[in-house]
């Protein structure tokens, strides 16, 4: 047996840190509006992150569109276009996947899970939430000024970014880096806060190793962002210096439509390399968050423990370790000295191990399980699914040869949707499916749930699957038309009317996922505290949704990992973590 | 069941769908076939690991649904199944990375005698430059660009002068000799991107990258530009014929010099200020 299985004979540590004061509510404004309560600061975080993400998919709607029927949209013209693709990346990567990941999920579960009575500052928590919005608001604002939103692409390459050929220059990539920098200011008050909360106000016998997977992939993702986001945070700022006061960071001579402009010396790969030493951890901080929920999910509706708990944490910690040494595979074909390219492709390469690793335990945990296919359940699986195949076609753009023909191709786009958009978001709905009960004391509707699955799922493959193909053919990303060429075949556009359509029936399905979002909360069944019979801490709090302070006087005691499901000889097939040991459970 | 099924289905259609579609990547018309060669020894090795992981899900899915009266088992770790796993891994993932990265020490290792030529780019159209009979480029620099000199040759640089300079015209290549491709941007970054090639590189602003291949095909192939330039990006296109070496020397003959280009130009200046006085 594992020692991080029964640890009853551990002595019990005296709690970390003295129970927490917290401010207590005086008015319904510092209850549901200016919260310091984790997990109001959650919800808001989330619906925010909700709200703005359907922005995001109508743009993808529109995008879509003009690829499938090129000359048929006479409101899309070219610089619409790029506004589109512009405004839908930086949306889903930045202020929905990371938002809703650290901010929504980190806030909810975090103290809850790790037997906290809530963040540590819960101040500054509560800030972190409002400069979010402020962030998120500069960013819409971006469309009511003259010229629109930036156009620059989601990567921002200077110098386009921010000259005239590129849309949005006036206003509309000021306000996009504003609105960057705002974000990583609020996500650095909130980030400090998940991290400190982690290692310090964990309940009593919650050793490390007994912290269930979602903590550890969030935990994680946390403290890598906390080092790779200053890095956009300096690049922003010199950035706009170069827009707003001439200074030449990433600006070299540069002559256009025939003026010399007043730039010189300076180097516009640098901006490549600040952007993707944060922009190759900021996968991983979207994608270790989905790994620990995705573990938790399999491990609760399996009603089995997550297979090698200690690989999958060395995994997790691996794997964030690595990810600050693979920016450069972003670059191969960017003119660098082309030597680096053996370095980044050995180190893309060995991420691939541990990434490996955690795809192995996932499905080995389902091998003799007891598999209950709930919504959460079917989301998990489709997660593996979707990010097998991502990860896979990873291991062709992360080999520099290979990537060389496919890079700048429709190949890029659908492999890092598949990895990072749906994947993260398939895990992202499983999450609200599991929790939506403790957060409301209702189940949302399970039909809808289904049809909201299979729809997306299998839409998603649809839209991605043979969109590898297209960037196999040669297509390249980013074309707001592709016009005449005499490589592509005409079948190509025929292709791309079928992912239109795909891509147009998975975009109105989430909005029956809204509807029952709204809908469950008034007539969803009754669901009890710990609906899905689950281990972790969340699912024993006195009251469902938990009250602020979440335990009622005494926090929880822990004296068992998270995992211990279908224990033999144990009376239920779960054992919560907080449950004391008998004579005969040892 | 049915979600069993799904995934079983997932799996099929995937592998139907690679193999029978219409879509699949251009023929080629460079050396670098090996390129292609270590992308199917990767699709190899990733096809068999989606289908065997994605096929075990659907065993697992049927197999151990949940039935009343049954509890799962009881297994935290099995330390010989995970290091065998993750060794399995490690060789599939050198048996990629070793091709990958001898094919990339071609890619970076350019051949003695491969001819130097120049592409230069600029919001949203490609030039050319081909050393004229001294086989050598000679120095440009940004500041030197104007509507006479759109390349930014240097003008008192005497290598430059016999540089042939193609302006708003197809790159012609001759078939089978290797070239080394200097790229410059005067403006933004973009990037040389011939589908046929496989080989593609950024024009950065601000030094000179290169890259080098040999056309082993003859026929007009598509520029098209792969780094996102601006509300143009899509439509900075042109043509590289490659022919063999009689039809290349023939288009090289009339093409214009820099000394030719210059001298036409103060020749134009020179008019204009009769005109004026």
């Amino acid at each position: 047996m594992v020692d991080v299985t029964f640890g009853a004979g551990y002595p019990l540590p005296p709690p970390e840190v003295e129970d927490v004061e917290l401010y207590h509510a005086k008015s319904w404004l510092t209850k549901y509006v200016f919260s310091q309560d984790a997990k109001v600061i959650a919800i808001q975080y989330s619906m925010t992150a909700m709200s703005i993400g359907f922005v995001a998919l109508v743009l993808s709607w529109l995008m879509r569109l003009q690829l499938a029927f090129p000359d048929s949209f006479s409101f899309i013209a070219p610089s619409d276009y790029y506004q589109f693709i512009t405004m839908h990346g930086m949306i889903m990567v930045i202020y929905v996947l990371t938002a809703m990941f650290l901010g929504g999920f980190g806030n909810y579960l975090i103290p809850l899970m790790v037997g906290a009575r809530d963040m540590v500052f819960p101040y500054a928590n509560m800030l972190s939430y409002w400069v979010y919005l402020l962030a998120v608001l500069v960013l819409v604002a971006s469309y009511f000024v003259p010229g629109g939103p930036t156009g620059a692409g989601w990567t921002l390459y200077p110098p386009q970014a921010i000259l005239s050929g590129t849309p949005g220059q006036d206003w509309g990539i000021i306000l996009m880096l504003v609105s960057l920098i705002l974000f990583i200011a609020g996500f650095t008050m909130g980030g400090l806060n998940y991290v400190v909360t982690v290692l310090q106000a964990r309940a009593r016998g919650m050793t490390l190793m007994r912290l269930p997977l979602t903590v550890w992939g969030i935990f994680t993702a946390t403290v890598m962002a906390l080092l790779a986001f200053p890095a956009l945070f300096v690049a922003c700022v010199m950035m706009l210096f170069d827009r707003t006061f001439g200074t030449s960071f990433f600006m070299p001579a540069i002559i256009q439509g025939g003026e010399h402009l007043k730039t010189a010396g300076g180097s516009p790969i640098l901006w490549q390399h600040l952007f993707w030493f944060f922009g190759h951890p900021e996968v991983y901080i979207v994608a270790l968050p989905a790994f620990g929920i995705v573990s938790d999910l399999i491990s609760t509706h399996a009603r089995k423990n997550i297979f090698g708990y200690r690989m999958m944490v060395w995994a997790i910690v691996a794997i964030g370790a690595l990810s600050f040494v693979v920016w450069g595979h972003h670059m191969y074909i960017s003119g660098m000295n082309p030597s680096f390219g053996f370095f980044f492709a050995t180190t893309t390469l060995i991420i691939a191990v541990p990434t490996a690793i955690k795809v192995y335990n996932w499905v080995l945990t389902l091998w003799r399980g007891d598999i209950h296919l709930t919504v959460p359940m079917l989301f998990a699986l489709g997660f593996i699914v979707t990010f097998i195949i991502g990860g896979l076609t990873g291991l062709f753009l992360g080999n520099v040869s290979v990537d060389v023909p496919l890079s700048a191709t429709m190949f890029v786009v659908a492999h890092f949707h598949m990895v990072m958009g749906v994947a993260p978001i398939l895990v992202i709905f499983g999450g609200i499916y599991q929790w939506y009960p403790k957060v409301t004391g209702r189940m949302l509707n399970e039909t809808l749930g289904m049809v909201h699955f299979w729809v997306t799922f299998l839409g998603t493959y649809a839209i991605f699957f043979p969109m590898h193909y297209l960037g196999l053919i040669g297509v390249p990303r980013r074309y707001y038309e592709m016009g005449a060429t005499n490589f592509i075949p005409p079948s190509a556009a025929t292709l791309n009317i079928f992912i239109t359509v795909a891509a147009l029936v998975v975009g109105a399905v989430q909005f029956l996922f809204l509807f029952n979002l709204i809908w469950s909360l008034f007539k969803g069944k009754d669901a009890g505290g710990n609906p899905w019979r689950a281990n972790t801490l969340e699912w024993q709090t006195p009251q469902t949704p938990p009250a602020h302070g979440n335990w009622g006087k005494e926090l929880p005691v822990v004296y068992r990992w998270a995992y211990d499901y279908s224990v033999p000889g144990a009376e239920q097939d779960f054992i919560p973590q907080n449950q004391p040991p008998t004579a005969k459970a040892v | 069941m049915a979600t069993a099924l799904m995934l079983i289905l997932i799996v099929a259609g995937s592998v139907l769908f690679h193999f029978l579609s219409p879509w699949w990547w251009t023929p080629i018309a460079s050396n670098w076939g090996n390129i292609d060669d270590t992308m199917i020894i990767t699709f190899w090795i990733t096809g068999i690991v989606f289908i065997a992981i994605v096929l075990f899900m659907a065993y697992c899915v049927f197999r151990f649904r949940h039935r009343p009266g049954i509890r799962a088992a009881y297994e935290p770790e099995n330390k010989k199944l995970e290091a065998a796993l993750a060794i399995v891994t490690a060789v599939g993932v050198a048996a990629m990375l070793a091709p990958g990265l001898l094919v990339w020490k071609r890619f970076v290792t350019v051949p003695k005698d491969a001819t130097e030529i120049e592409i230069v780019g600029q919001q949203w159209q490609w030039s050319f430059r081909i050393p004229g009979r001294n086989g050598q480029l000679g120095t440009s620099d940004a500041r030197f660009v104007s509507s006479d000199n759109p390349l930014g040759l240097n003008p008192a640089d005497p290598v430059n002068q016999d540089d042939f300079v193609i302006v708003g015209d197809d790159l012609h290549l001759p078939i089978g000799k290797p070239v080394k491709v200097l790229l410059r941007s005067i403006d933004v970054v973009h990037d040389f991107y011939v589908p046929e090639f496989r080989a593609k590189m950024d024009l950065m602003p601000g030094f000179v990258s290169f890259f080098w291949f040999t056309p082993t095909r003859t026929g007009t192939f598509d520029i098209l530009c792969g780094a996102f330039c601006g509300v143009g990006h899509f439509e900075m296109r042109g043509s590289v014929v490659v022919e063999d070496e009689k039809s290349y020397q023939a288009w090289l003959g009339k093409q214009k010099t820099f000394a030719q280009l210059s001298a036409e130009a103060k020749r134009a200046e020179a008019s204009k200020v009769e005109i004026k006085y």
